[in-house]
């Protein structure tokens, strides 16, 4: 080969390459995007359809409600102007408390969330997203 | 009295950075032999200033000065003294300094270090570095200063992140910052060739160990938090495509493919214009992960309390060095033209097939990072990218670039010879399947298709690797330390890709609600709660299980501790793993939440060979110790530059 067809057949290779893995890319991104909503979202009937999502919001206060001596629990997760009930079995996070902000991963189930993954930030000055700027009683940090 | 003498030592630091950038830069494009002179001493300064500066601070955590805010925030009289030092990196502030030190400690070291290269050149190198480095201390004193006090002065302060209250990650952020800080040394070394038009393969020599060492510890850096997060978060993941854990692997993706272009670019002239870019990107690649993550623009462990000038700061930083340096390449790029030849079957290709690879991989898991954000910014709704999309994208170019490693290892230069390839390389491959299967039906009893492509991927690189310096051993043949180098690294992908494969395919995790007496079995080991008790650590309480673990023939093989601490600052609770090592597996026992009734919640795993995967990327770092430290880099550079000849070596 000349040093042309050389460096013809580099580049044939790289775009081969490249557009290969790029359609490998979106067909994944299709699967893997997880969409995020507030409860009023919800509540609003934005989410539909049977894919996981994700929920962000706070526990709501004296929300958590357990099976005394079992891994199941529900509580409440709100962005003070809508609830939504979640249910989730397993161990949870070391954040995860009432007042905190969490985000579970799930899907919608008449209206209530049956979560896979409960979040909780490891910090508590942490807010979910689209929470921020809405008058919240925070837990008093002192800085 | 510190943190006013650190405020002054950092702005003197600022000077003398301009001065470091003018006097390198003008003084060589002029050619000014007086003003070229003033470039080290300068640069020695400011790391030294920058240096003074860091040690103010860490003075004002030891002696707990609670008058300067930024301790106040992320210290407290009752922290141990080790994390009070470890503390100074622990929020956004401190580390920026961080950054800052280690980037003029690396200017400090290029300056000491660069006497046998032409005047000229060196001065460009420095200079560019001092620009980075004003822009950095800029961004520090403007938007992010450490020593700003506070008055009156809290009494005590608000302690450190419990979660930061650890040995491993004491460690992870000062090596992390100097791999991926290191990487502007290959950048103003690229830049500085661009500027003086010296495009040869000359700068590739020179620049190739300093962005090996960026690189080693740039692996190290990424292990250490691999780890910490496995063992300190308490959900027993090793990596989980965080956006933050992205910001470091895809300089390191970029890193690792500019080492292998480095070494073409060094030995055969090939792919200049290709490497100089990569040059570029690695180190902006470095720039993205820290505005990703020091702008507060992603919500993570990381990600600390956000201000949105400290983000438009760093975001005009990096479109600044990034778009200067393409103008640069852009100019430049015209000008180079490779002459040397090689066929298809020859370590070029190999080198070429690994670039392509490598970065298709780090594209993608950039667009997956940058996507929701893109989303976010435009308003078009809130996002994430699961994993299942990172480990594709990551999959599918590495699964061929181990098949080509195993090959492209035992390629020469220029042309292959392929009959004594294919006798090598047929009993490795033969030796790789019988140890793919035997191990598969160890641990499974059965076989996946996919498992056994990534055990034999992994067997066979180890071997291939290993073959190498033994077969020049038993041909009684040299090997150098180049040599060496590259066998122990990819040495380490191997043993790494075999952890990962092992842990991910094999392990077994459960969440288990159990009272004291009752047990659980996971992977054939038995689980039994036995005792809770409550235990005082020096600024902690802490809720502890014993837990009695024995295999299937009733044998007990651990009992392990795990623990719920509470932190007497901060009171966050936090999971202390209690975790059971052999050579063969981990056990992994977190303890949860009270359940009421006398009953606990624990994560149990078993987790199969994941050790591996840590000892295999410290071997890629020990590899590039090796190759970094060959005589020949600290010699090349005179004999270049008094014409003489470097004879070649494979």
């Amino acid at each position: 080969m000349t040093p042309r067809q050389k460096r013809l057949s580099a580049v044939v290779l790289v775009l081969v390459g490249v557009s290969v893995a790029s359609l490998l890319a979106l067909r994944s991104f299709r699967d893997s995007v997880v969409l995020y909503y507030t409860p009023a979202e919800l509540a609003a009937g934005k989410a539909t359809g049977k894919r996981a999502i994700r929920l962000g919001g706070m526990v709501s206060k004296g929300s958590i409600l357990r099976e005394p001596g079992s891994l199941t629990l529900r509580f409440e997760v709100t962005d003070f102007t809508r609830t939504v009930t979640v249910h989730y079995t397993g161990v949870l996070p070391d954040l995860f408390r009432e007042g905190q902000g969490v985000v579970v991963h799930g899907t919608l189930v008449n209206g209530e969330f049956m979560a896979d993954e409960v979040l909780a930030k490891h910090d508590e000055k942490y807010m979910p997203p689209n929470m921020a700027g809405k008058t919240v009683p925070r837990a008093g940090v002192t800085q | 009295m510190n943190a006013e003498l650190g405020q002054i030592a950092l702005i003197l630091a600022l000077c003398l950075a301009v001065s470091q950038a003018v006097f390198g830069l003008v003084g060589a494009a002029r050619g000014w032999g007086n003003w070229m002179a003033v470039t080290r001493p300068a640069t020695v300064g400011q790391a030294g200033f920058v240096a003074l500066a860091f040690l103010m601070l860490v003075s004002a955590f030891l002696a707990n000065d609670f008058s300067v805010q930024y301790v106040a925030t992320n210290s407290n009289s009752q922290l141990p003294t080790l994390y009070r030092v470890a503390a100074v990196w622990g929020a956004h502030e401190g580390s920026m300094l961080l950054w800052a030190m280690i980037l003029a400690l690396w200017s400090g070291a290029v300056a000491l270090l660069s006497r046998s290269l032409p005047q000229g050149f060196a001065c460009r190198v420095l200079g560019v570095l001092g620009i980075i480095s004003a822009g950095i201390l800029l961004f520090i004193l403007l938007t992010s200063n450490p020593f700003s006090r506070i008055l009156p002065a809290p009494f005590d302060g608000n302690d450190l992140n419990p979660l930061l209250q650890d040995p491993a990650l004491a460690m992870h952020p000062p090596i992390l910052y100097t791999g991926y800080v290191g990487f502007a040394v290959a950048f103003a070394f690229a830049c500085a060739a661009m500027i003086e038009g010296r495009l040869d393969q000359t700068w590739a020599r020179w620049t190739r160990p300093w962005t090996i060492v960026a690189w080693l510890f740039l692996t190290t850096g990424i292990t250490l938090g691999s780890w910490w997060a496995y063992y300190e978060l308490g959900w027993g993941g090793w990596w989980m495509w965080d956006p933050v854990e992205n910001a470091s692997f895809m300089p390191w993706l970029a890193g690792t493919a500019l080492i292998h272009s480095l070494a073409a670019t060094e030995k055969r002239g090939l792919y200049r214009s290709w490497t100089l870019l990569l040059a570029l990107f690695t180190f902006s690649l470095s720039l993205l992960g820290t505005f990703l993550v020091r702008s507060g623009i992603i919500v993570s462990v990381h990600a600390f309390a956000s201000d949105p000038l400290r983000g438009v700061f760093i975001l005009g930083l990096l479109a600044t060095f990034i778009l200067g340096a393409l103008t640069l390449y852009a100019m430049r790029a015209g000008q180079l033209r490779s002459s040397a030849g090689f066929e298809l079957w020859s370590r070029e290709s190999f080198l070429l097939f690994n670039n392509v690879l490598l970065i298709i991989a780090a594209s993608l898991i950039l667009l997956g990072t940058l996507y929701p954000l893109l989303l976010a910014l435009l308003e078009l709704g809130t996002i994430s990218v699961g994993p299942p999309y990172f480990q594709l994208v990551f999959l599918v170019p590495v699964i061929p670039l181990l098949g080509l490693l195993i090959v492209g290892m035992h390629s020469a230069w220029k042309r292959a010879r392929i009959a004594p390839l294919k006798q090598r390389l047929v009993g490795i491959v033969v030796a790789a399947v019988i140890a793919a299967v035997l191990l598969s039906l160890l641990f499974a009893g059965r076989m996946r298709t996919m498992v056994l492509v990534g055990l034999f991927l992994a067997i066979a690189t180890m071997l291939s690797a290993l073959s190498i310096p033994f077969d020049s051993l038993r041909r009684r043949l040299p090997v150098p330390r180049g040599v060496v180098g590259m066998a122990v690294a990819h040495f380490g992908v191997g043993m790494f890709a075999l952890g990962a494969t092992v842990a991910s395919a094999y392990q077994s995790e459960r969440d288990v609600s159990l009272a004291i007496g009752q047990s659980a079995n996971v992977a054939g080991y038995d689980f039994k709660l036995t005792d809770m008790r409550m235990v005082e650590g020096p600024n902690y309480v802490a809720r502890e299980a014993e837990v009695i673990i024995s295999d299937a023939k009733g044998r007990v093989v651990a009992t392990l501790h795990p623990q719920k601490r509470t932190y007497r600052v901060q009171q966050n609770p936090m999971t202390e793993a209690g975790i059971d090592v052999t050579w063969q597996r981990d056990l992994f026992v977190a303890l949860g939440d009270n359940l009421g009734e006398g009953v606990w919640s624990l994560r149990l795993q078993y987790k199969p060979l994941i050790r591996y995967l840590w000892l295999g990327a410290l071997f890629m770092a020990l590899g590039g110790i090796i190759a970094a430290t060959d005589r020949r880099y600290r010699t090349a550079g005179a004999r270049e530059a008094t014409g003489e000849t470097v004879p070649e070596r494979a």
